[in-house]
């Protein structure tokens, strides 16, 4: 016991907190700084210019590492202000020496053999193309300016550190996608004169970046002075608020029928595919947001819904036009019948798991979509489905006479599909179903006792669900005009609920949020293709640490979230 | 010592005239090795309050769960008014007239207090899924009409203003009486409270007793209570059955319950006895 009490005295003043807090950072950050650049992600960093010839996305990701450093010492310290501010200092000396400990590593020792990432330039571009002790002192001197700089925003006020923080990301927005946002101003006149005004050829200038981020950082403190005196003057009334909430509703849908035709068919592309996610995710969001039923087999659906397609009106042997009677259909006589048959697997789908729960549900449902992936692919519905080399030839919808073949029109399609999907589900949201999934999500057993029928509400959720993502399935198949079992992967499940989780659980614009980042901004970045998943990873555990709400919550959730916060 | 012999004498009347609306014959449940209830026979009488006590671990919340199919029953037979509800599904026993609280509250902490009193509406509202969706006017009807019975069931358990918070963020009396207000919602024939003023101090147990007795009166229902507040049961209640490790060992009015040997030896044990011995 006294020999326990001697320790401790003898361990406290070694190690306080003061000196532990910063040290851990610091290592941490270090390496984090290590590992991107041992798994390669720094190097292709690197390659990618935020300001041209000034700014890589490689020095802004190193210095946003080590701001994010000093401000979590910055919050994490009880110590006065000056201290604090030392402490985020030394957090970032120790993870700007650890940055130097790699260079010097890299340069003394060959650990390409392993690391292949790790190369000699690498650590010249890390040492700012300067010799090895002026390069490593620049290092030091930038990791512990960025963590002040990290600390410095930590005391600002609340809406200082928003504008800073938004416009810095409209800054790394206009340099990052320069080249979408070159050819959407493509035009002449003024918005040639813009273009000008901010890019060269090769991305966005000094000169460019700075006038950016001044626009944005004086209209977001324009923005957040006017919501301000909103607050303290007088409470919105609803009405006026609803008729806001319309008219931005009706803004995006503008803008999203706008920017593909301006910004290209490549693009038109990605918004095609993050619509059939978003149309997806809000399947999904009734089966797992509003009911709770945690589904990993979502993908059976999207799956039934492209092979009803592909069966009914593909040009091919496996035709069902081929050896029976039906005729062969066009696209949208055969639409109903897909979501039909989505909606009765759904149906089925949920028969088997009403009496599961939790865990077990996403584990039993995951067995179920592997069952029909691995149906599809097999030798025995290979005469019907044809096995692994799948369906060819699926015409692509007529209106009129007019095909809609490029990714553009589709795109069109799909939007229209997405407004609907999103009317039908916001109605359900607020009615007596949707009510009675609420109450099943939490609590099962008072829902029951309370007269609600479990069997038929589970029902109606799985087959709504399974209903969006075959309409989903059905315009996927007649996007690529073939369908494959490979295309049915468990990975769409999961990027599915990814989705959900990033945007937000149970929230319509969250699916949205969520589908952009982790289907539409892979896409765009194509260069990063590699990192996807670590970039999947890295943003799961962040939004789920920092804002497990999502990024866009219901209301309600957002709510439920901070009361638990405060109680 | 008035008020017991009040109470025997609304017995004595409303025994003579009610019927039997919940019957249980012979229940039994059993989980495993342990018999939870043993052939116990229940009878509540219409427009009672009939309260269930016993000492922990008796029996009480299990012969709920039995009444709403929540387990089940191992041998015997439930009737409620005609109906029989063994093999039933708990919302067709909700759907038959039965309503009950827990014992530990079970709001759905999620949601709004309005809202949870909604869904207990659930089974009032008759307009289909799919009339939500097209807006119909039948479903406008419904949901307007449900909203102003949860505002009026809202007023009746005095969480009037209180309607928009989380159910999770409402005081611990508010939470109580919102989830009888929810049971309420389903427009039952017999209510059943378990436990209603676990946790609450004398004054909140008085008012508590107050809102019970209001509720038999102004909703016209008959409860099943169980309660541990002796004072509270031996004040409102008509019929008192004593549970102890399953079994029914005494029934009647309270006062006959308060001094029944077997009830003073289930809650004391045979300390009396122990006492007189050595002396």
């Amino acid at each position: 016991m006294q020999s326990a009490t001697q320790h401790l005295s003898w361990t406290k003043p070694l190690t306080p907190p003061a000196v532990v807090l910063p040290l851990k950072t610091g290592i941490i950050t270090g390496l984090l700084a290590i590992y991107s650049a041992a798994v390669g992600i720094l190097k292709l960093f690197f390659e990618r210019d935020v300001i041209v010839d000034t700014l890589t996305l490689g020095d802004l990701f190193l210095a946003t590492l080590a701001a994010c450093c000093g401000a979590y010492v910055w919050r994490k310290s009880t110590q006065a202000g000056h201290i604090r501010a030392a402490q985020a200092f030394a957090a970032g000396l120790i993870a700007g020496l650890i940055l130097v400990g790699l260079v010097v590593a890299v340069t003394q020792l060959n650990l390409r053999w392993m690391f292949t990432a790790l190369s000699a330039d690498l650590s010249r571009t890390l040492t700012y193309k300067q010799g090895a002790l002026a390069g490593s002192l620049m290092i030091i001197a930038a990791s512990m300016s960025a963590a002040l700089c990290g600390a410095l925003l930590m005391s600002m006020s609340d809406s200082l550190r928003r504008s800073l923080l938004w416009s810095m990301a409209c800054v790394l927005i206009a340099g990052v996608f320069q080249e979408l946002i070159q050819i959407s101003l493509r035009f002449g006149g003024a918005v040639a004169a813009i273009r000008e005004l901010l890019y060269v050829w090769g991305g966005l200038t000094v000169q460019g970046a700075a006038i950016v981020f001044f626009f944005a950082f004086v209209v977001l403190q324009a923005l957040d002075a006017r919501k301000r005196r909103g607050a303290a003057t007088t409470l919105k009334s609803p009405a006026p608020k609803a008729r806001s909430q319309l008219a931005s509703a009706l803004l995006l849908i503008a803008v999203l029928i706008a920017f593909p035709l301006v910004a290209g068919s490549y693009i038109g592309q990605v918004m095609m595919l993050v619509s059939l996610f978003v149309l997806m995710g809000m399947g999904l969001n009734i089966e797992v947001g509003l009911a709770g039923l945690l589904d990993m087999g979502f993908v059976a659906f999207f799956a039934v819904g492209a092979y009803t397609i592909a069966l009914l009106t593909a040009d091919s042997e496996y035709a069902l036009a081929q050896d029976t009677f039906l005729p062969s259909l066009n696209f949208w006589s055969a639409l109903p019948f897909a979501v039909l048959a989505a909606t009765l697997v759904g149906v089925l789908f949920g028969l088997p798991v009403l009496s599961v729960k939790g865990d077990y549900l996403a584990v039993a449902t995951l067995g179920l979509g592997e069952i029909v992936r691995v149906l599809v692919i097999s030798d025995a519905a290979k005469p019907v489905l044809g096995g692994a080399q799948g369906i060819l030839q699926i015409p692509k919808p007529h209106i009129g006479s007019f095909e809609l073949a490029d990714p553009v029109s589709l795109f069109y399609l799909t939007l229209v599909f997405v407004l609907v999907a999103a009317y039908i589900a916001w109605r359900l949201e607020g009615s007596r179903l949707g009510r009675a999934w609420m109450a099943i999500r939490d609590d099962e057993d008072v829902a029951q006792a309370l007269g609600i029928n479990l069997v038929q509400s589970k029902l109606l959720a799985y087959g709504l669900g399974a209903a969006f993502a075959g309409l989903a399935g059905a315009i996927f198949a007649t996007m690529l005009t073939s369908v494959y079992p490979h295309s049915f992967s468990l990975l769409i499940s999961i990027n599915v609920l990814a989705l959900l989780i990033v945007g937000g659980m149970g929230s319509l614009p969250g699916v949205i949020v969520g589908a952009i980042l982790l289907i539409g901004l892979p896409e765009v970045l194509r260069e990063f293709d590699e990192y996807r998943y670590l970039f999947y990873g890295a943003l799961l555990i962040v939004v789920m640490r920092v804002r497990p709400e999502g990024l866009w919550p219901s209301p309600q959730r957002k709510r439920e979230l901070r009361a638990a916060e405060k109680g | 010592m008035t008020t017991p012999i009040k109470a025997a004498q609304r017995l004595g009347e409303t025994q003579e005239l009610a019927p039997v609306l919940l019957r249980t014959s012979d229940l039994t449940m059993r989980f495993g090795g342990l018999t939870a209830l043993d052939k116990v026979n229940v009878d509540v009488r219409r427009g009672s309050i009939h309260s269930v006590i016993g000492p922990n671990g008796a029996g009480k919340t299990t012969l709920f769960n039995c009444i709403m199919q929540a387990n089940r029953i191992s041998s015997g037979d439930i009737h409620f008014a005609s109906e029989r509800l063994v093999g039933l599904t708990p919302d067709k026993v909700a759907a038959a007239g039965i309503a009950r609280t827990y014992q530990n509250i079970r709001l759905f902490t999620g949601i709004t207090a309005i809202e949870n009193l909604l869904v207990g509406m659930h089974r009032q509202l008759k307009s289909h899924w799919w009339e939500a969706v097209i807006n119909s006017a039948r479903c406008r009807l419904d949901e307007k009409k449900a909203h102003e019975e949860a505002c009026e069931i809202l007023n009746f358990i005095g969480l009037s203003g209180r309607g928009d918070m989380l159910a999770r963020n409402l005081s611990y009396g508010d939470q109580r009486r919102l989830e009888i207000g929810r049971a309420l919602c389903t427009k039952p024939k017999l209510l059943m409270l378990d436990e209603p003023t676990a946790g609450m101090n004398p004054r909140e147990i008085t008012e508590m007793m107050h809102f019970i007795l209001r509720i038999r009166d102004v909703f016209n229902l008959t409860i099943v209570l169980i309660e541990h507040q002796m004072r509270l049961v031996m004040q409102v209640s008509d019929t008192v059955t004593v549970l102890d490790h399953g079994v029914k060992i005494a029934e009647g009015d309270p006062a006959h319950v308060k001094s029944h040997p077997a009830v003073i030896e289930a809650y004391l044990g045979r300390a009396a006895h122990r006492q007189e011995q050595p002396a």
